[in-house]
């Protein structure tokens, strides 16, 4: 579990980029946040840095957009996932819980991974991960 | 339309191949590429491609990857049966612009390793170099260019960039310890080049025959900014001065001694220069043994540069010769209109081959977005949409990445609008006229992307 920055320091529409091995990118998308691997699945680029339009990302270098929940590319030129992370907030602060790096994202098509939202608390404990980590771990906390 | 016929299997060509299965073209797709690899991508060939540690390099044998497995319908052109191309793995898998799955549903005929030489004059039967002919409905012209040479034979360790077969001549030559490296040309392939070698602890001079490198993409201000960037990154630029001719070794029987008495175009028969400062005349001493090394590169203010490896970056030129005899008009690229058609209503071209509307951009991203469109009106049978898209182009040079988007025209005025050219990063804007017409960003992608946004959104109001 990696502290991130205070839920108040990540207003909407912003992203953070954590220097971890790999980078995570981690996104306030509307009010709800979400982490995945920063680096572009298709080439070299920072999607922290990216164009943020619902819980879609744009990628800042060739275009390809990415659906923060899943992690699947949305349009070329991807044409590979980036993983998911699991995000939780405790007492006021993010965190992201790392996905096992050696497991290989499979395609979420089931919505199981639902979105935290900065005004449901109970649902913030979001997980993005595709391994089969239970969504929830109820240690989320907005106030 | 029954058969459909995409010349050139790269970049502009499998985005054509998409565009038709995705537009409901369902009849038979022919991909006849002259490159014996299925589509790759180029611009990591000046990048990371070069820098990827030898370590990682990977003789072909070795390495049949699962783009070959999945592709039943590559014929091998010798045999006429499915072939394995001899695509490689790890660090070149990560060229692959397709895969095994893609390449099923795709359900074309690709026929690589071979070349189309002719086209007839109503754009209905393709001729092949081995000489069959693909009788077709359809055209879809993307045959790309290919990098422009110095006259003459080109000497051992002297390369141009371009393909994979370029790049992987160019990377064996830079993993045999340092090496004195001339890149001739300051363009963006070489700057990426020299940025690469230096990387890879080489000792780079940059020669360009103008005042500046980039001048007519990014105006004085900016091509000036990336003047410092060869300078700061620990490479030579030699700018103003353009190549007089390539010194090389006495030939091998000569005991691979130096020689340096004889550029190949001395001062007394060097031919009047070209623009570029590059002499385009036939070498007059065109020897036939090519085994002499390179040893120098001889500069048309008399200059001598010693030099391992020189890569010759001045540029590319359309692959249009195969189209001679149509009736096609062929002027620096394929003649198209708005929406990408040409003179016959049932050939298209797309990508750094075609001539859209008078333009003809070098860029990955128009040979991305052209082919919807041109596909389009292939199948409508005439121009039924133009092509809307902003010029974008990309450039990774000593760490720096320069992004560039819109029109410069040519007295626009530059104002840094985000950032400093000092330090970090910034975002340039160019105005003309009080409007915002082009912008560049040098590692300032969040800011860059908006205005980007910006000026499509300001181009279709305009339209
Ligand atoms: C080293 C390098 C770095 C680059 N970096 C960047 C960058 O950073 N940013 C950017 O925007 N752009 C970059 N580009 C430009 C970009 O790669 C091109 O714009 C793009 O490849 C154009 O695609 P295309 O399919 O039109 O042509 P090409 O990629 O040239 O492909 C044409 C294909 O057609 C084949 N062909 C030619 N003639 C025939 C024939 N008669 N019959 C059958 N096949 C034929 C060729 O062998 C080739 O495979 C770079 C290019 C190079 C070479
Ligand atoms: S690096 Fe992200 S789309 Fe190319």
């Amino acid at each position: 579990m990696i502290p991130v920055c205070r839920l108040e320091d990540l207003p909407a529409g912003e992203s953070v980029r954590l220097d971890t091995t790999p980078p995570v990118a981690v996104f306030n998308a509307d009010g709800a946040l979400y982490a995945v691997d920063d680096t572009c699945s298709h080439q070299d680029a920072s999607l922290s840095e990216g164009w943020l339009e619902g819980c879609l990302v744009e990628c800042p270098l060739h275009a390809a957009s990415f659906d923060l929940r899943t992690g699947e590319p949305t349009c070329l030129p991807a044409r590979r996932p980036v993983r998911t992370h699991r995000v939780s907030v405790v007492d006021g602060t993010i965190h992201v819980h790392l996905t096992d790096p050696t497991v290989t994202p499979v395609p979420a098509s089931a919505p199981l991974t639902a979105a935290a939202s900065l005004s449901a608390p109970a649902s913030l404990a979001a997980s993005g991960s595709s391994a089969g980590r239970a969504p929830m771990t109820g240690e989320g906390s907005a106030a | 339309m029954n058969t459909v016929t995409v010349v050139g299997a790269s970049l502009a060509g499998l985005y054509a191949a998409r565009e038709l299965r995705a537009q409901g073209f369902d009849g038979r797709l022919v991909m006849v590429g002259a490159e014996p690899y299925l589509p790759y991508d180029r611009p990591p060939l000046s990048k990371s491609f070069l820098t990827a540690t030898a370590t990682t390099a990977v003789t072909d044998a070795s390495t049949i990857t699962a783009l070959d497995a999945a592709t039943p319908t590559v014929t091998d052109r010798a045999t006429g049966t499915a072939a394995h191309p001899p695509y490689a793995s790890a660090p070149e898998d990560h060229l692959a612009l397709t895969d095994p799955e893609e390449i099923a549903d795709l359900a074309a005929e690709w026929l690589l390793g071979t070349r189309a030489t002719g086209l007839d004059q109503r754009g209905r039967a393709v001729l092949l170099d081995d000489g069959r002919t693909v009788v077709t409905d359809g055209v879809v012209v993307a045959t790309g260019a290919s990098a422009r040479r110095l006259p003459g034979p080109q000497p051992a360790g002297v390369h141009t960039l371009r393909t994979l077969a370029d790049a992987r001549a160019l990377r064996a030559d830079l993993t045999c310890g340092p090496r004195r490296v001339v890149v001739i040309g300051g363009g963006f392939i070489g700057a990426e080049t020299a940025s690469s070698c230096v990387a890879l602890g080489h000792d780079v001079t940059v020669v360009e025959a103008a005042p500046l490198p980039l001048l007519p993409q990014l105006g004085p201000d900016m091509a000036l900014f990336c003047a410092d960037l060869h300078r700061k990154g620990g490479a030579r630029l030699l700018t103003g001065t353009g190549v007089a001719g390539l010194h090389r070794m006495a030939p091998a029987s000569a005991s691979g001694v130096a020689d340096p008495g004889t550029p190949r175009l001395g001062p007394s028969n060097r031919a009047p220069s070209s623009p570029s400062g590059i002499s385009d005349r036939p070498d007059p001493s065109d020897r036939p043994d090519l085994s002499g090394h390179v040893t120098a590169v001889e500069l048309s203010d008399g200059r001598v540069l010693p030099a391992d490896v020189v890569v010759v970056g001045i540029g590319a030129v359309p692959n249009t010769s195969w189209l001679s005899g149509t009736s096609l008009t062929v002027s620096d690229g394929v003649l198209c209109d708005g929406g990408c058609v040409t003179s016959l209503a049932q050939v298209v071209a797309v990508g750094d081959v075609a001539r859209v509307d008078g333009v003809r951009a070098e860029h990955w991203t128009s040979a991305t977005e052209q082919p919807r469109v041109a596909v389009r009106n292939l199948l409508a049978a005439r121009t039924v949409e133009p092509v809307a898209a902003l010029p974008y182009f990309w450039s990774d040079q000593y760490g720096s990445r320069i992004q560039f988007a819109g029109h410069r025209l040519a007295d626009a005025t530059v104002r840094i609008a985000e950032g400093s050219p000092d330090d970090g990063g910034f975002l340039a804007l160019y105005e003309h006229a009080g409007r915002v017409t082009a912008a560049l960003a040098v590692d300032c992608p969040r800011p860059f992307m908006r205005a980007r946004r910006e000026l499509r959104v300001r181009q279709a109001t305009a339209a």
